[in-house]
């Protein structure tokens, strides 16, 4: 397992607010992890970060073999270089069908000519259907997204991400408004993807992130507070202060 | 693929058979090719309409489709008018002023036929010297490529300046409109070298064609506008459809997302705002001669407002609700205006609707906003019942 991700010393600050305060974190390929912290930890921000949303006040961010940062890239240069991303709220493209959606997302060349001029091909095809079968949604291809159920439009976000044939998965909030065995359906997604790329999975459901038995990292106040498998963060004195303090 | 495409949207075949439908009736009606039951300036009233129905496509592309609400696209349309004008102009001019210049004893020079032409056209602004501007106006062919490459640069630079800065919504309709407004500004300049706000006049003779009358000029502009407007149809269509109007409509309801999803949308939007340009312009090449006159007034802010009150009462993000809101909406404004319409009175007080056609757009405006957001287009979900 060699590092894909490696963020050090990053801080961001909201109008003197510090939301990320010195941050480090170096995750590798192929590689699950749960991030846990209380609401406003900077979780969410933290993939604000990666993904080129919100531009660090210091630090770096290294990505890849040949040791690129993605503070210079934009953020479909980001994407394209393989880090997908699925949002806290679910956002799929509601006016169009679940086979656009995924349609949209398959890793192609991404330039105004080249999707002008793009065809169908089989193996795309293949792949949607790979995939459909993959989030349970081979007989939905043909609806709506914006009349898919919650959960189903989560697991739609997923299939894109992975349509994408993406090295590196940012996964917030996952399982937030799903019934319990929806929830079992996403972690088994989530280890299979797992398999083959890095995912890092915020969750505030402890249940849910000790299904995913991984390495677990706590934020807090923007900083890391402990890391390691999730027994051992939950004994950490640190730890329990911040989820009994709140 | 071409024909996947046309097997894939239907209503693009039903739309081409409408067209040609309809210019067949009309060309059995002219006085030029048929048994004359229409007059040449209602040839040319229908002739204008359907370039206002292009450029209302495109209208609907960039915004209906690409979520861009350009309130200036009528400044593109006018570049195109203003382009071909100058040909018209200069070609015209130079007919008249050869013609009285071989009556004298001596052949003229080149230079005397030059002056000639100046003198004629900047005569109105006090001047007779040909602004740069001018340089290719002699040809037909670098004009009409004028046509196509001055609206496309301007769309193209300010394009790409608006939207590398991230600009977007209402701020964007807003710099559209300044971007219109200071072009007409300029424009009435009498130093622009466009003759100011005489603007460029006598369009619709066309340079040796004299002897073929308007009956018939008025009918090839028609048929050459009802070509321009199938064409552009079917491109728009194509862009629209598949990936690219998966993608583009995608930017419009979340583009971030989109951005996310590793397309750069700064490109696309760039590039549908640019195409959407040129096709106004080419729109705006075979309304004017067929107008006779193009002068700054016509790229006033408000010109751009209109078309997006169009595409709206049409129903945006259907190209036929362009075509329709287009066509219903400009015809019954020149019936209105025009004083085709009865006024009514009502003792006290007597509706003139020369004065109250733009409030009764207005309400229809906010009318259709708010209680038939999908426009008159929208009728045919009626008629196409699609299963859920
Ligand atoms: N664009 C912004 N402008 C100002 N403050 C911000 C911005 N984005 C985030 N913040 C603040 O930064 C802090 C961290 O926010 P963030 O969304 O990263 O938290 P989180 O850990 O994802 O919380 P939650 O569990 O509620 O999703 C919060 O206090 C938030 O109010
Ligand atoms: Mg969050």
């Amino acid at each position: 397992m060699s590092t894909l991700l490696e963020v050090s010393g990053v801080t961001v600050s909201f109008d003197g607010f510090r939301a990320i305060n010195n941050l480090s974190f170096q995750i590798g390929e192929p590689e699950l992890r749960a991030v846990i912290g209380p609401n406003g930890a900077g979780k969410t921000t933290f993939m604000d970060i990666i993904t080129g949303k919100t531009k660090p006040d210091e630090g770096r961010v290294i990505w890849g073999e040949k040791s690129v940062s993605l503070l210079d890239m934009s953020e479909s240069a980001i994407a394209r270089a393989g880090v997908g991303r699925k949002f806290q709220k679910p956002t799929v493209f509601e006016d169009q069908t679940v086979r656009e959606n995924l349609a949209m997302a398959l890793k192609n060349p991404r330039g105004p000519f080249d999707v002008l001029w793009y065809k169908k091909t089989a193996q795309g095809a293949e792949k949607i259907e790979e995939i459909a079968e993959e989030i349970g949604l081979t007989d939905e291809l043909k609806r709506r997204a914006g009349d898919l159920s919650h959960g189903q439009k989560q697991w739609l976000e997923i299939g894109m991400l992975l349509a994408q044939d993406p090295r590196l998965l940012l996964i917030d909030e996952p399982a937030a408004g799903m019934t319990p065995a929806e929830r079992e359906h996403t972690t088994d997604l989530i280890k299979r993807a797992a398999e083959t790329c890095a995912v890092v999975v915020i969750e505030h459901d402890m249940e849910f992130v000790r299904r995913l038995d991984c390495k677990v990292t706590v934020l807090h106040e923007g900083a890391v507070l402990a890391e390691g498998t999730l027994d051992h963060v939950t004994q950490n004195q640190d730890v329990i202060d911040v989820y009994l303090g709140r | 693929m071409e024909r996947s495409f046309i097997m894939r949207n239907p209503s693009v075949l039903w739309f081409l058979l409408a067209l040609a439908i309809f210019t067949l009736g009309v060309t059995i009606l002219s006085e030029a090719f048929g048994i004359g039951g229409l007059s040449t300036s209602f040839i040319k009233t229908l002739g204008k309409t359907l370039c206002l129905c292009l450029i209302a496509v495109a209208m609907d592309v960039v915004w209906g489709y690409c979520g861009i609400l350009s309130l200036g696209h009528f400044a593109f349309f006018g570049l195109g008018g203003y382009a071909i004008g100058m040909w018209l102009m200069y070609a015209r001019t130079e007919e008249i002023v050869v013609n009285s210049l071989n009556e004298g004893a001596i052949p003229p020079t080149q230079q005397e036929i030059i002056d000639g032409i100046g003198t004629q056209i900047f005569g109105v602004v006090g001047s007779s010297e040909f602004p740069l501007i001018w340089a290719f106006s002699h040809s037909l062919g670098l004009q009409l490529l004028m046509v196509v490459l001055v609206p496309g640069l301007l769309a193209l630079v300010f394009g790409w300046l608006a939207f590398r800065s991230r600009v977007t919504g209402v701020y964007l309709s807003i710099l559209t409109q300044a971007m219109t407004l200071a072009l007409a500004l300029y424009l009435f300049q009498n130093d622009s070298g466009l003759r100011g706000n005489n603007g460029l006049s006598g369009l619709q003779n066309i340079p040796g064609l004299d002897h073929l009358g308007q009956a018939t000029i008025s009918m090839w502009f028609f048929w050459a506008s009802a070509i321009a407007l199938g064409a552009g149809y079917v491109l728009f269509a194509w862009v629209t459809s598949g990936k690219m109007g998966s993608v583009i409509r995608g930017i419009r309801d979340d583009e971030s997302r989109v951005r996310f999803l590793g397309y750069h949308v700064e490109s696309y939007k760039l590039f549908v705002f640019t195409l959407t340009a040129v096709v106004a312009g080419i729109a705006g090449a075979l309304y004017y001669p067929q107008a006779g006159i193009i002068n700054p007034a016509e790229i006033a802010p408000i010109a751009s407002i209109y078309l997006a009150v169009w595409v709206a009462i049409g129903g945006r993000g259907r190209l036929y609700g362009a075509v329709i809101g287009a066509a219903f909406v400009s015809l019954l404004s020149s019936w209105f205006t025009g004083g085709g319409a009865p006024s009514i009175p009502l003792g006290f007080y007597t509706i003139q609707w020369t004065d109250w056609w733009l409030v009764l757009l207005g309400v229809s405006f906010v009318a259709v906003t708010l209680f038939f957001p999908k426009g008159i287009g929208g009728l045919f979900d009626y008629l196409v019942r699609k299963d859920p």
